[in-house]
């Protein structure tokens, strides 16, 4: 496979050895990647992998503490407010001014990257209208749902109009109505070309804006790749999902053996991992397993992940 | 909406120092702006309350009893005072609250430094807003003297600029110690042991010789009993007779004031990375 690492030259981001530590405990180890200008980059992987903290690390709140990164060709330790005057950032968790309204919210943090009065309200204007949110210009910040905060912190970060933009969960918490609202307006940014950098432990959220991304688990990268080529290297193209009778799975032994490339017991489900999925099931039902549901789908970044560690993305 | 994908000049990143500051004070400003009405109303009520009760109230029975021993009436002996104490009280509590909001309610402070604003600049910004706000209570309170007759001398007006000194050798400290906070908690702490005490045994309501010998050398470490004392020696004119005194409470201000502002910029550094 080529290294889409190696050529340095387009690289955004280039990080070489990146550790983050807090104390004793090791947040971020010796990871390496780069992101390209115009791509949409992804760190998928559960709670406490590390991928916040290495979102602070790009994003130049948060001082590296070994090895080498660079953001747009800079150098965050001594660059750090040169870099974050281009680069838009949404937080996990809102950092909206609840008591100004939704437009003085845009207008302040134009002000913060050095735009004028008019053109921080010119800017605010458009970007309520790109977010949708032009109608509650005026409203305070407060009342807003989840997910009309979150667009809000979407076209916040864009008021500077970066060349990079990173989001930390950009959908989480949010129910799906409001997530897909979130992805089509990212979907837009991407389309034209804005770097997008994000986090995430939902798989279809990876799928959706990735163009590549890496694994994370335990501080430290164990997959890269974009979301087709991960599912193909460590999946296979079908799963068969059988549920049991808790005590029926109990029972189970070796009656699943051969029936599938891959056989993995979860605490309520069996999956089987085969190119084949209407065949493994068939093949079930001839061994005489009984199971109470059987769906046979696509394998998805949460049978990567799960390949990969052994564990589930959302625990 | 204009995309901005190719190639253009990096906006205002040579903004100075001083115009990030600026920024954050801007941001007061507007905040500013929802509550002006209730906090201006306060700024005058406050005063209004507290002369009528304490100065005339009071005042009148001290006035008829020993008080000849202060050399001025009752009155014109506290308001100077109770000028450096009032702007004290609100000087704590826009050190506390507020920048516990900017740090773990509304994250005001994490959401600037996303920007090209450095931790320093935010708390220069937040230090600032916080001597204009309490320049305006000092100057309304010096505004609600006058109808009372409390002034005795034009350098009342010096007295302003030094009870915003008094508000600021308490609030850069304590804005200091609320940037190392994660809940409100030992606030209370902070008006309970530090600032109501203060209030009352600095040379406020009754002069500090009137304590017990071992209290007297703690009011004088104290920001309170100078912030007072000075402020008192403008408002009856009575600096002239020792200029010195005058010089050294202004210095004890002054050196607060440095450590606070000094703190203050090592622990938004701190908490902000």
């Amino acid at each position: 496979m080529p290294d889409p690492t190696s050529n340095t030259d387009a690289a955004l981001i280039r990080a070489r050895g990146l550790t983050k530590r807090f104390g004793a405990f090791t947040a971020v180890d010796a990871i390496d990647f780069s992101v390209a200008k115009g791509e949409s980059f992804g760190f998928l992987g559960p709670n406490g992998a590390g991928k916040t903290s290495t979102m602070r690390m790009i994003g130049c709140v948060s001082p590296v503490t070994e090895g080498e990164l660079t953001v747009l060709g800079l150098d965050p330790e001594r660059d750090g407010p040169r870099i974050r005057a281009r680069i838009g950032v949404v937080p996990q968790q809102d950092t909206l001014d609840t008591e100004l309204t939704v437009e003085d919210n845009l207008m302040i943090y134009g002000r913060y990257f050095g735009l004028s009065r008019g053109e921080a309200r010119r800017r605010a204007k458009e970007l309520l209208d790109f977010v949708q949110l032009t109608e509650r210009a005026n409203d305070q910040v407060e009342p807003l749902s989840g997910g009309m905060k979150r667009r809000l912190s979407v076209a916040r970060s864009l008021i500077n109009q970066p060349d990079l933009m990173l989001l930390d969960e950009p959908t989480t918490g949010l129910d799906p109505q409001a997530r897909h609202m979130v992805w089509d307006r990212l979907y837009r940014l991407k389309q034209r070309g804005v770097t997008l950098v994000l986090t995430t432990h939902y798989m279809d959220e990876a799928e959706q804006l990735c163009d590549r991304l890496v694994v994370m688990d335990k501080a430290k990268i164990v997959a890269e790749g974009s979301p087709r080529e991960l599912i193909e290297r460590y999946s296979t193209r079908e799963v068969t999902e059988m549920r049991f009778d808790p005590a029926v799975q109990d029972s189970l032994g070796d009656e699943l053996d051969g029936l599938a490339e891959r056989v993995e017991r979860l605490p309520d489900r069996v999956l089987l991992y085969t190119d084949d999925g209407e065949a493994a099931a068939v093949a079930a039902h001839e061994r005489g397993l009984r199971p109470e549901t059987v769906l046979v789908r696509r394998s998805t970044l949460e049978d990567v992940f799960l390949r990969l560690t052994g564990r589930s993305l959302i625990e | 909406m204009t995309a901005w994908t190719g190639d253009r000049p990096t906006e205002r990143v040579g903004d100075s120092m001083l115009a990030r500051i600026s920024r954050v004070y801007e941001h007061q400003f507007l905040l500013y702006r929802r509550t002006w009405r209730g906090s201006i109303f306060n700024s005058f009520l406050s005063p209004v309350l507290f002369l009528l009760a304490m100065g005339v109230g009071l005042g009148s029975y001290v006035d008829k009893g020993g008080g000849g021993s202060l050399g001025v009436p009752y009155l014109a002996f506290l308001a100077p005072g109770l000028l450096a104490a009032a702007v004290m009280q609100t000087a704590s509590f826009e050190a506390t609250f507020p920048i516990m909001a900017g740090f773990v309610w509304t994250k005001r402070f994490h959401a600037m430094h996303a920007t090209p604003l450095q931790p320093r600049e935010i708390a220069l910004g937040q230090i600032s807003w916080t001597a204009t706000r309490i320049t305006l209570v000092g100057a309304i309170f010096v505004l609600v003297m006058i109808p009372f007759g409390a002034v005795h001398s034009p350098l009342v007006v010096l007295a302003i600029p030094v009870a915003t000194l008094t508000g600021l050798a308490f609030s850069t400290p304590i804005t200091a110690y609320a940037a190392t906070q994660k809940t409100m908690n030992r606030f209370n702490y902070i008006f309970r042991f530090g600032i109501t005490p203060l209030f009352l045994f600095s040379g406020t309501f009754f002069p500090v010789d009137q304590l017990p010998g071992f209290l007297q050398p703690i009011a004088w470490l104290t920001p309170l009993y100078h912030g007072v004392a000075l402020s008192r020696s403008l408002a009856l004119g009575t600096i002239g007779s020792d200029p010195l005194a005058g010089l050294i409470h202004l210095g004890v201000l002054l050196v607060f004031i440095v450590g606070g502002v000094v703190a203050c910029l090592y622990q938004f550094d701190k908490r902000l990375s």
